[in-house]
């Protein structure tokens, strides 16, 4: 047989997969780039990138990177992290509903973060904000595979979600019951409503070298996903080990979504919607879909960024309100679609 | 490859699933494991596959243990085709045949001529090249069972264990699967099979093993399932017959307590 013989329909498809990758990478790029332009100041952009690359430390070379700069990288790398995270957990228990928001993962990151904030370590050790998140997270992920096993049913990661969820959620209120003044308190509630507002280049180099191991680790899971797509005993067979997979998952994941947690606070349903989006043009592939649907969530983010900045509403939405309010009817939709086999 | 089974035990939760079977497969043959439900077949299967640990025994690949051939290799010389056919996604048949391939890829290499090849001639041995674009949630349950058929003979092992691959087919199919089974075993592998049809099992295999209550009852010709085997295996007595100088064994009647 010949290369003549391989089949148009595999030729088209590879193309076609090479023209999504750049497609998205090119939103990716125009959302990080206009989210540089968009902001309250009005600010010369070009004359900003002249000054900031002179070294001139002129009032918009100052805006440009201590304010826009830090925010489009961190809504970038946070929308990456969630969306790989968000298909790399539904490829692994094999469920479209796994995601860090729903299965509980960010809440538990952000009750890690909220426990690191209270007992004063994040102003002791400057990497304490990280480590408790990436904790609370590692934390649920593993009681979410201890819960579900592989090959859930539905309504089983839909419950172990509400069980994580409502446990993370309880034991944060207690932080804030307990919280000395009502000042910080209010400080965390809007912290946890996940935002990129105010955030500085500093907090982008601490949570970049955690999102990137955790991105690394998902991303060489891709062919034991798809051989996962068989079950478990087929995949075994196919050569790839269960037991490292689930680490290499749990740890993955913990590190991308408690990165992403610790500096944007808990940012839901990003992880559902892009690789619902992204699945049918990738021909359900779980492996094929992990780094599409971490472009997809870098521009599903982004974009929500610039819109909550563009939107004639005051104080300006929290990103994690409006991917919620994107977000949440994918959800019900999803549920909807899957209760039969619940 | 020859695979040496001696021995081997299996059991869960205290419960004996699989004693003491010896057994020897040796490549150009084709085994038919037989026996109710609950026998054990599948449990062995999984064993002979290294997918399930043993309590006692031992199994050897041309006298080496799976644990020092290691998991990846092992995987490149043994095809397994599970039972369940679970598909968690609606995978086109294409993708899924490829699977197969995955022992033999390098980490972050694609596709190589080679695997296009392989997922060709198991797409055309299978009889599945002609949906090759559909997803398999559109195929009816025996398709799909003929493209994991397609996906295990894809991977171009020594050895295809196949767990019931003729359950949910339609006769004409039976016979072809069973066909390009006895093809794949004339081409010198060595292909064990679990079957339920006790027809298919005595016309198209070398060699039977039957299995009852996780003991060896059988391991011969497929003359040698006699009457009181499957009687003793299965609590049935049989129907033989001739046709076109081929003998046929069918289950005929359920054999009583008082009789059996």
């Amino acid at each position: 047989m010949t290369a003549a013989s391989v089949s148009p329909v595999a030729r088209a498809e590879a193309t076609r997969h090479a023209w999504l990758v750049v497609g998205l990478s090119l939103i990716v790029a125009c959302a990080l780039v206009g989210s540089l332009f968009v902001g309250y100041a009005g600010l010369d952009v070009t004359q900003a990138i002249a000054d900031a690359l002179r070294g001139a430390q002129t009032l918009p070379a100052i805006v440009l990177v201590e304010l826009r700069l830090p925010r489009a990288l961190l809504g970038c790398f946070v929308g990456f992290s969630l969306g790989l995270a968000g298909a790399a957990m539904q490829g692994f228990l094999r469920n479209p509903l796994a995601e860090p928001g729903v299965v509980g993962v960010s809440g538990a990151a952000a009750l890690g973060a909220v426990i690191a904030f209270y007992s004063g370590l994040s102003t002791l050790v400057p990497l304490a904000l990280p480590f408790g998140a990436i904790a609370g997270a590692i934390f649920a992920a593993l009681l979410l595979f201890a819960l579900v096993g592989r090959g859930a049913g539905t309504m089983t990661v839909i419950l172990a979600g509400v069980a994580i969820n409502s446990f993370a959620a309880a034991l944060t209120s207690l932080a804030l019951n307990l919280s000395p003044n009502g000042f910080s308190a209010l400080e965390i509630v809007y912290w946890l409503m996940g935002s990129l507002v105010d955030r500085s280049l500093p907090q982008v180099w601490l949570a970049t070298p955690f999102m990137l191991a955790g991105w690394i680790l998902l991303l060489t899971a891709a062919p034991a996903l798809d051989a996962l797509s068989l079950g478990e005993p087929t995949a075994r067979s196919l050569g790839f080990d269960m037991g490292r997979l689930r680490v290499r998952l749990v740890v993955g994941a913990a590190l991308a979504v408690g990165a992403s947690v610790a500096v944007s606070g808990a940012i839901g349903f990003v992880g559902l919607v892009a690789p619902h989006v992204l699945r049918p043009f990738v021909g359900h592939r779980p492996g094929r879909l992990l780094f599409v649907s971490g472009l997809g969530g870098a521009a599903l983010l982004l974009l929500a960024d610039i819109a909550a900045r563009l939107l004639p509403i005051r104080p300006e939405l929290k990103l994690g309100v409006i991917t919620a309010m994107v977000g949440a009817p994918f959800l019900f939709h999803l549920v909807y679609r899957l209760r039969r086999e619940a | 490859m020859r695979i040496d089974i001696e021995a081997a035990s299996v059991r869960i939760e205290g419960a004996t699933i699989l004693h003491r079977v010896d057994l020897l497969l040796k490549p150009g043959e084709i085994v038919g494991l037989i026996g109710p439900n609950g026998a054990g077949k599948s449990t062995l299967l999984k064993a002979i596959a290294g997918l399930s640990s043993l309590s006692d025994g031992a199994i050897r690949y041309d006298g080496v243990r799976a644990q020092e051939i290691g998991a990846a290799r092992l995987a490149r010389r043994l095809a397994y085709l599970a039972q369940d056919g679970e598909i968690s996604w609606p995978l086109r048949v294409e993708h899924l045949v490829g699977l197969g391939r995955l022992p033999h890829r390098t980490p972050f290499a694609g596709e190589s001529e080679e695997d296009r090849v392989a997922v060709e001639r198991a797409m055309k041995l299978a009889e599945v090249a002609q949906f090759r674009a559909r997803t398999v949630q559109s195929l009816s349950g025996g398709e799909r069972m003929r493209v994991l058929l397609a996906r295990a003979l894809a991977v171009e092992a020594e050895v295809l264990l196949a767990d019931e691959p003729v359950a949910a087919v339609d006769p004409l199919h039976q016979l072809r699967v069973m066909d390009l089974l006895r093809r794949v075993a004339a081409e010198g592998k060595c292909v064990v099979v679990v079957l339920h049809d006790l027809a298919l099992a005595a016309r198209f295999c070398n060699r039977l093993v039957v299995l009852a209550g996780g003991c060896k009852l059988l391991d011969g010709s497929p003359d040698e399932l006699t009457d009181t085997i499957i009687a003793r295996a299965y609590g049935v007595s049989t129907l033989r017959g001739e046709h076109l100088g081929q003998a046929f064994v069918l289950p005929w009647a359920p054999l009583g307590p008082h009789n059996g």
